[in-house]
């Protein structure tokens, strides 16, 4: 047993968290930042932050991650970073030469109170940005919120940074795709083109951290939005944001000050929630749906409809960020499943709101367990006293998973030992084939594996 | 055709030198040229790097923090003492079993605590009012559930601005609960990189558990490993490989390692040193207070492993021992050589370079030099000048404001509990037959002459240094993996070895040989140009009209 300690007792905790289902504000800043073409990301604070975010990313995406960081030292954090910021950036422009800076904080930095606004300033006065070049910056002090939270200040610290207002509409509508996978921010702009709707997607991580081999290292690959639209983005039709803990911060940002107006919705996983993005998308672009979209949804709700058998009554755990939570539990309520044990680390009320319209509107003959914030030793416990049929979180949950003898399907962050999801999406209608094919796949290669001999059969 | 060592001979790394310093603002380029040396060999004596100083803001570092040499480095191994991170969620959150480090319980009731990550998880009402209350309420709540003998509390960035005592709070703890709890002020920004931090957690160790029980195990030949973490269960084939030569393992530091191995490590009687840079002082600390001598000893390498074994064996010079320990290297040398004969004809004459935190940059150059390749560029994330220039800098090393931070403690022979392990008879005797204890010479004389050393380099240098040489492998850690390998470069990961190991001893030698012959012989980076990217004129064409 690899979490031999985990007692079937639960007893109540307040104050220690075990094997937390979140994790800080910074590295959420930092991948929000990779998402603009050009950019270098700053870790203002000690240089283990940066370390971390970066080696955490590059597990989960096999792909370069560069950042850089104030690398504090004990000075620093008694006398402020002042000195060590305005010389980081002097030093970033000159050797690595990117087109925009990324600045976010740290709790270090963030305790002492450095204010980040002034050190930029001060760069540009003491003449260490260069014509042309620009910084933004952000507030994500790591006890506050979680890496989703982290994520949502640096979409705002991007609107709020670059966004202008021209007066004269760019007929673009705005798509904050919240804190996904690159290959999902690709399904998103690929759905979108179908549509037929021009949108300014960002962040945008696709090319970035799933960029192809070329033979050479290109700090600054071809993904990313690119600033001119990020720019432009006060001029666009509309926002709609995916996600309300990552994106809606962005979105409302823009509605007040630019009177773009805005929609938070959930992110696009599983049916319903792709429908309603296709449908907002549509209204706000005032288009038709073409109808390839609505075949590509038939050829899931057909699977769907094929498959609806072996998903029916199965019970299942969910662990993750909030809003990916949301729709994955809609999507598994609408395959039949019963969602039994749901945690997220990150706190919000709103989301066990969400989570209980959710299970009165499907009519759930029991009531879930929801911990908002939990741990995952909280959902482990959980399961061993009402067991389930399959776990859906991050790659920690192998651990659960092997104890108890659970399928499981890899999904959110990090996913450290398993292969795809930086390539292929689980947004969107195609997205949502892969999720269930992984769901069923999990399931019955379990059943093969166990069935006696004379149940083994060919035909499911 | 000439090897690639053999070009790299032609070329002068100086040159090399002084164009990377040319992208550098002034002041930058002047402190980088200090870190940056060329080896002359043997002869490099008096050769000076500059090591162990800040790392430059705004510079991509491959560099961690205080708090990641402690807790992840030093205590990351030991599976029975629950660790608790008193911070932010983040902290604890990145250190959790990322480094690879396996552990083995003997027994499915034993503790094992390392699948779990306990943190405080601090929100900001602990950041205002202060965080004490709820690390001493957790240590509680640990303890209600776990049951270990011992906790331990590390400190992280805002504990250490805010003012929360976690001494004091483990004191308290330590008092209610009756089992050994201590604290570690390893702040990510104390010092200069993860050294800090290996030094903070060896003091605490030192101060805390060792000594503190004396039934160690029985055995006739004892000795402590130090500086060895188990990544990829490296300690397990050491483990075995002592066993089977009669030589009794009290304890390992911290591969591999329970609570009862540190407090009855002072019953052994030889420190074998395996990473200098992590763990020295407590070998030096060891000798002061019990009287246990140390030598280095390196089990990378299956000449090393033998050299080691055989210096082990000396030092306690029984006849029995010797002649086991040459039986078991007699045992295990043929499917060595088997192996280095077998993929030799695919690595001969092939470069690497190896820029890793401590000894590792040092120590698998012998693995690379056994099937024939050249360590053409070397150096150090966290290392000090003696682990580059050798133990004789030590005097002449300055102690900056940042190194002043880290505590220093001072030590007394224990009044009961030293013991001198050889006359003076016997060290004389020992001496004269050429045997050293606390000898180190550091990598740089053991690196061929005109090969690069730099320390603390970042994204740019090497992606630079890529660039010009255009190694057959570069190892690293995870963070510089990707990038070298999207020009085409194998990248190995010498940090937790890229999901491989174990690569000490006998055994881990045949699998790092077989590893990197995998690695250099690879198909796969045939393909990285596309057809028609490499010859992009069309020689003939089809017309249709």
């Amino acid at each position: 047993m690899l979490l031999r300690h985990t007692p079937k007792e639960i007893k109540e905790r307040k104050a220690l968290v075990i094997n937390p289902a979140k994790t800080c504000q910074p590295i959420g800043a930092m991948y929000a930042a990779l998402g603009i073409h050009g950019c270098l990301p700053h870790s203002h604070g000690s240089q283990g932050c940066c370390a971390y975010h970066r080696s955490s990313l590059t597990r989960h995406y096999k792909d370069p991650i560069a950042a850089a960081t104030s690398s504090f030292t004990e000075g620093a954090s008694v006398f402020g970073g002042q000195a060590n910021l305005v010389q980081a950036i002097d030093n970033m422009f000159t050797v690595y030469d990117p087109e925009i800076i990324a600045v976010h904080t740290t709790c270090l930095s963030e305790t002492i109170g450095d204010d980040v606004a002034q050190i930029a300033d001060k760069a540009k006065q003491d003449g260490k940005v260069p014509e042309g070049k620009k910084i933004i910056y952000c507030h994500t002090p790591s006890y506050v919120g979680s890496h989703v939270t982290g994520f949502s200040n640096m979409v705002l610290g991007m609107v709020k940074g670059l966004a202008e207002k021209t007066g004269k509409k760019n007929g673009k509508v705005n798509v904050i795709p919240g804190y996904v996978e690159p290959s999902d921010m690709e399904e998103i702009k690929r759905l979108s083109a179908m549509v037929g709707v021009k949108t300014i997607m960002f962040p945008d991580t696709s090319g970035v951290v799933n960029s192809p081999m070329t033979g050479k290292y290109n700090m600054y690959p071809d993904g990313g939005t690119k600033i001119a639209d990020l720019k432009s983005s006060g001029d666009s039709l509309a926002t709609i944001a995916l996600g309300e803990w990552s994106s809606a911060d962005g979105a409302k940002y823009l509605d007040a000050t630019y009177k773009v107006p805005c929609q938070v919705l959930d992110l696009p996983i599983g049916v319903t929630a792709t429908d309603n993005f296709i449908d907002a998308l549509r209204k706000a672009a005032g288009v038709n749906v073409p109808d390839s979209v609505t075949k590509e949804r038939g050829v899931l709700v057909d699977a769907m409809c094929d498959y609806q058998q072996y998903f029916h009554q199965k019970k299942v755990a969910l662990v993750g960020d909030p809003d990916q939570l949301i729709p994955l539990t809609q999507f598994c309520i609408n395959l039949g499943m019963y969602p039994k044990h749901i945690v997220t680390g990150t706190p919000g009320n709103k989301f066990r709101k969400r989570m209980e319209e959710m299970f009165a509107e499907a009519d759930l003959p029991y009531t879930p367990n929801v911990a908002v914030p939990g741990d995952m030793f909280l959902l482990h416990q959980w399961i061993k006293n009402e067991p389930v049929d399959l776990i859906i979180g991050n790659t920690y949950c192998k651990y659960i998973a092997r104890d108890e003898d659970i399928p499981m399907v890899r999904h959110g962050f990090p996913i450290l030992d398993r292969f795809g999801h930086s390539v292929f999406p689980s947004v969107g209608y195609k997205g949502a084939m892969r999720l269930m094919e992984q769901m069923l796949n999990a399931m019955l290669d379990k059943r093969d594996r166990e069935s006696s001999e004379e149940a083994f059969e060919l035909v499911y | 055709m000439p090897t690639k060592t053999e070009e790299y001979m032609k070329k002068d790394p100086t040159d090399f030198k002084e164009e990377i310093l040319k992208k550098y603002p002034p002041k930058v380029a002047r402190k980088r040229a200090k870190s940056i040396v060329i080896s002359k060999g043997k002869e490099s004596d008096g050769l000076e790097i500059q090591a162990n100083v800040r790392t430059i803001p705004g510079i991509i570092t491959m560099r961690g923090c205080t708090y990641a040499g402690c807790k992840g480095v030093i205590l990351g191994p030991t599976r029975d003492i629950v660790n608790i991170t008193h911070g932010p969620v983040g902290c604890g959150f990145y250190s959790w079993l990322t480094r690879r480090n396996q552990t083995s319980a003997p027994n499915p009731e034993d503790h094992n605590f390392m699948p779990y990550c306990f943190t405080t998880d601090m929100q900001d009402s602990e950041i205002i009012f202060g965080g004490e209350k709820k690390l001493m309420a957790a240590i509680l709540e640990a303890y209600e559930i776990m049951k270990p003998k011992a906790i331990a509390l590390f400190s992280t960035c805002p504990v250490g601005l805010i003012g929360d005592d976690v001494h004091a709070v483990a004191r308290e703890a330590k008092e209610k609960l009756g089992i050994n709890v201590f604290g570690f002020s390893c702040e990510g920004y104390k010092g200069v990189s993860q050294s800090a931090g290996h030094h903070i957690a060896n003091n605490a160790i030192f101060t805390n558990v060792v000594g503190t029980d004396d039934n160690g195990k029985e055995g006739k030949y004892k000795i402590n490993l130090l500086g060895e973490y188990n990544i990829g269960g490296d300690a397990f084939v050491i483990e075995d490989l002592l066993d089977r030569c009669g030589i009794t393992l009290v304890s390992t530091f911290s591969g591999n390692s329970t609570y009862d191995q540190f407090a009855t490590c002072h019953t052994a009687d030889l420190n074998a040193i395996m990473c200098h840079r992590s763990i020295n002082y407590v070998a030096e600390m060891m000798e002061t207070k019990f009287g246990i001598p140390w030598i280095k000893v390196n089990f990378i390498g299956a000449e090393a492993t033998a050299k080691s074994l055989r210096k082990i064996a000396k030092y306690f010079g029984d006849q029995e021992l010797i002649d086991k320990v040459e039986a078991v290297i007699a045992e295990e040398m043929p499917a060595v050589k088997a192996a280095q004969d077998d993929v030799r004809s695919r690595t001969e004459g092939k470069t690497a370079m190896l820029f890793v935190g401590g000894s590792r940059a040092h120590h698998y150059q012998e693995l690379f030099a056994e099937i024939g390749m050249t360590s053409i560029a070397a150096g150090y994330e966290f290392a000090h000048r003696d682990d580059y220039e050798g133990r004789e800098v030590l005097p002449t090393i300055k102690v900056d404001a940042d190194s002043r931070n880290i505590e220093e403690i001072e030590v007394e022979q224990d009044p009961t509990r030293f013991k001198p392990r050889k006359t003076p008879e016997e060290l004389e005797k020992l001496a004269a037959e050429g045997f050293e204890f606390k000898d180190y010479d550091g990598m740089i004389p053991e690196m061929k002459p005109k090969t690069l050393v730099m320390d603390d380099i970042n994204q740019y240098e090497a992606d630079k240094l890529l660039e010009y040489y255009k190694p057959d492998i570069f190892c690293a850690g995870i963070k510089e993996k990707y990038s070298a390998q999207k020009m085409g470069i194998p990248m190995k990961q010498l940090h937790s070895y890229d999901y491989h190991g174990p690569y000490a001893a006998f055994k881990g030698a045949i699998n790092f040989y077989y590893e990197i012959d995998r690695m250099v012989s690879a198909k796969v980076w045939d393909l990285v140009k596309a057809p028609w990217e490499k010859s992009p004129e069309l020689a003939a064409a089809y017309n249709w009209e």
